[in-house]
């Protein structure tokens, strides 16, 4: 059995969600907070939400797209903002960038739309990030399918999803230690290709442990 | 101040089989940088009140993580209460002119409880408007000040929030239980929910035979659809308004409604609003008035899952937890859009929100028409009170704020 040099040490975040100022009631309003809120508030409403409502495996992306179709009831440009794929970005200031294009360009093609009142307002926040470490490590692939099986959803969702932006990579922690580490680069591959958006945590977690387990069977 | 020994004892390693094990390690992990830190928790009182429920669960569960935690209350005699009651409405915007003599005992209640303040501890947690001006004898040093809010400050009476806000702005943090009810201030604010307890008698499992016999004992067909609305009685919660909608789901489904809250013979208005309600039942008997004795809360549990849908038709409302009882039962809620709800109800996946009685019917009605859509709201609603609103949650919340102002 492999055993590496630098082993994975788990990690859990527990994360803060800190209440912003601005808050919009229209689709124009909205585009002035997108443009103006932290690179915090962009990640709160897209990548912590993500990991945060990981059971609602249809139809939800993002806060932004949720508020646009719940509250303002503006289907077409949910849809838009909803199909953002957050794997696609390894920089808060790209995703903002794309944020903003998409409601633009709508609130131009319809002035009516852009000073419509939604039923709610929306209320932009921050996450502060708190890390601390499990005291777990893995130096091989048995060691590590136990520390990935008892990790929490918040520290599953830091590995997998916000390492991303952490790495400015388009992977995540787990395949990048299993790659380089223990150089199971199929196995890393095949754990990127893990659909955050139709998966759960648990189903995601479950299908890795089925990916160890059929690897350790090759071994 | 007087000390309150948390009366609950439920060992935290019991959590592990609702969260998971890998939850309750983490709370180990973030409680270990604070092992033997000293917190103090201090409201205005020990029973009663959501404050109160929530203390006597996450104190205990604290002292197992081997925080050095303890919770005191205010004392305080009538003329106090008065005030703080006045200021409490005034908080929620109703209208009130405080005298100079309001604020006078106010503060020299609070410079009283200062007086006998126990201890200085490292993370001060201040609950609601009656404590917040203790701050007043803050010494100079390195112990961390923070106001928990529970009330929706969104449309303060503007003399007293002018009044609180000066002390609440000397604190190192305040948290909301919505970003709606927070403030602009100088200082950081966090989003803290209010939480559920899925071990507590209000939302531990039941076995089947001892629903049906509360079914029983209130006479409701287990056999029909069974519509259920838990609150007081109280013109905020709508009552009559849940009638008119039950009416127009009627004309197309056969079901029945419960509207179950506290007794109200010890609440003039809350007796006034019965009447009410049961002048607009007209003697239905498919509507059911009950009149919990103290909420009795295996008897609220048991009518929650029994329900094909619970309803939750406020004009106004706190954080509204009766939605977060529901959910974590499983079930299909139809609630309006206002407070703390459309956290708890995201529409179209863990409930359906709406904005009138109309509204409110016609998502019933979808509901009973599509059963399977509304067992996967059930389903999702229980997942979101899982990683959001169970206590072990806001337990989490408070450890990462304690490492985050500690970091600072």
């Amino acid at each position: 059995m492999n055993v590496a040099e630098t082993p994975f040490d788990f990690v859990t975040a527990s994360y803060l969600t800190r209440i912003g100022t601005p808050s919009a009631g229209t689709l124009a309003e909205l585009l002035t907070g997108l443009e103006n809120c932290s690179d915090a508030s962009i990640f709160h409403h897209t990548f912590q939400t993500l990991g945060v409502h990981h059971f609602l495996t249809k139809g939800f992306s993002n806060d932004f797209a949720q508020w646009t179709l719940a509250s303002v009831n503006r289907n077409d440009l949910a849809e838009q903002l909803a199909a953002l794929d957050i794997r696609d970005y390894t920089a808060i200031a790209a995703l903002r960038s794309d944020l903003c294009r998409m409601v633009r360009d709508f609130c131009e093609a319809h002035p009516q739309f852009a000073s419509q009142t939604g039923l709610e307002r929306f209320y932009f926040c921050e996450s502060v990030e708190v890390t601390v470490p499990l005291g777990r490590s893995a130096r091989t692939l048995d060691e590590f399918r136990e520390g990935l099986e008892h990790l929490s959803h918040a520290g599953f969702y830091f590995h997998f999803i916000s390492s991303r932006l952490r790495l400015q990579l388009q992977t995540n922690d787990f395949s990048i230690w299993l790659s380089s580490s223990l150089g199971l680069r199929t196995l890393a591959d095949s754990f990127n290709h893990i659909d955050v958006y139709t998966n759960t945590l648990d189903s995601a977690r479950a299908k890795m442990l089925r990916l160890i387990d059929r690897e350790r069977r090759k071994a | 101040m007087t000390e309150v020994l948390a009366a609950s004892r439920i060992p935290l390693e019991n959590y592990a089989e609702v969260v998971g094990a890998g939850e309750i390690e983490e709370l180990r992990a973030l409680a270990k940088p604070l092992r033997g830190r000293s917190i103090e928790m201090i409201n205005s009182t020990a029973v009663g009140g959501g404050v109160a429920e929530i203390l006597n669960r996450l104190v205990p569960l604290a002292e197992e993580l081997d925080l050095g935690i303890r919770w005191d209350v205010m004392k305080g005699a009538e003329e106090f209460f008065d005030v703080t009651k006045s200021f409490h409405n005034a908080l929620h915007g109703e209208p009130y002119c405080p005298k100079p003599k309001d604020f006078e005992i106010f503060l020299s209640y609070n410079e009283r409880n200062r007086a006998s303040l126990p201890r200085d501890a490292e993370f001060m947690v201040i609950h609601d408007p009656q404590p917040a001006a203790l701050i007043e004898g803050r010494p100079p040093g390195t112990n961390h000040w923070v106001w928990r809010c529970h009330i929706d400050l969104s449309h303060p009476n503007p003399a007293v929030w002018d009044f609180l806000e000066k002390f609440v702005t000397r604190y190192d943090a305040a948290m909301f239980s919505s970003p709606e009810f927070s403030r602009q201030l100088s200082i950081p604010q966090y989003l803290f929910y209010p939480a559920i307890d899925p071990l507590s008698e209000k939302n531990c499992p039941l076995d089947s035979e001892f629903i049906q016999q509360v079914l029983q004992r209130y006479q409701i067909d287990p056999q029909r659809a069974i519509l259920t609305q838990i609150s007081r009685f109280d013109r905020l919660k709508d009552p009559v308004g849940v009638i008119r909608a039950y009416r127009i789901v009627k004309r197309y489904f056969d079901c029945q409604l419960v509207l179950a809250g506290g007794s109200a013979s010890d609440d003039p208005e809350g007796a006034l609003v019965l009447k009410d309600v049961l002048r607009a039942a007209e003697h239905d008997p498919d509507i059911k008035i009950l009149e919990l004795p103290a909420w009795a809360p295996l008897e609220v549990n048991a009518l929650q899952r029994a329900s094909t849908i619970v309803v939750q038709k406020s004009l106004r409302e706190g954080f509204g937890l009766t939605v977060s009882e529901a959910l974590w039962k499983k079930k299909p809620v139809v609630a309006s859009a206002v407070g703390g709800i459309p956290t708890q109800i995201i529409h179209k996946h863990t409930g359906l929100l709406a904005h009138s009685v109309e509204g409110t019917a016609y998502q019933i009605r979808f509901l009973l028409s599509h059963p399977e859509i509304a067992a996967k709201l059930g389903e999702h609603g229980h997942e979101h009170v899982k990683e959001n609103f169970l206590i072990t949650q806001k337990l989490k919340r408070y450890l990462a704020l304690f490492l985050v102002l500690d970091r600072r």
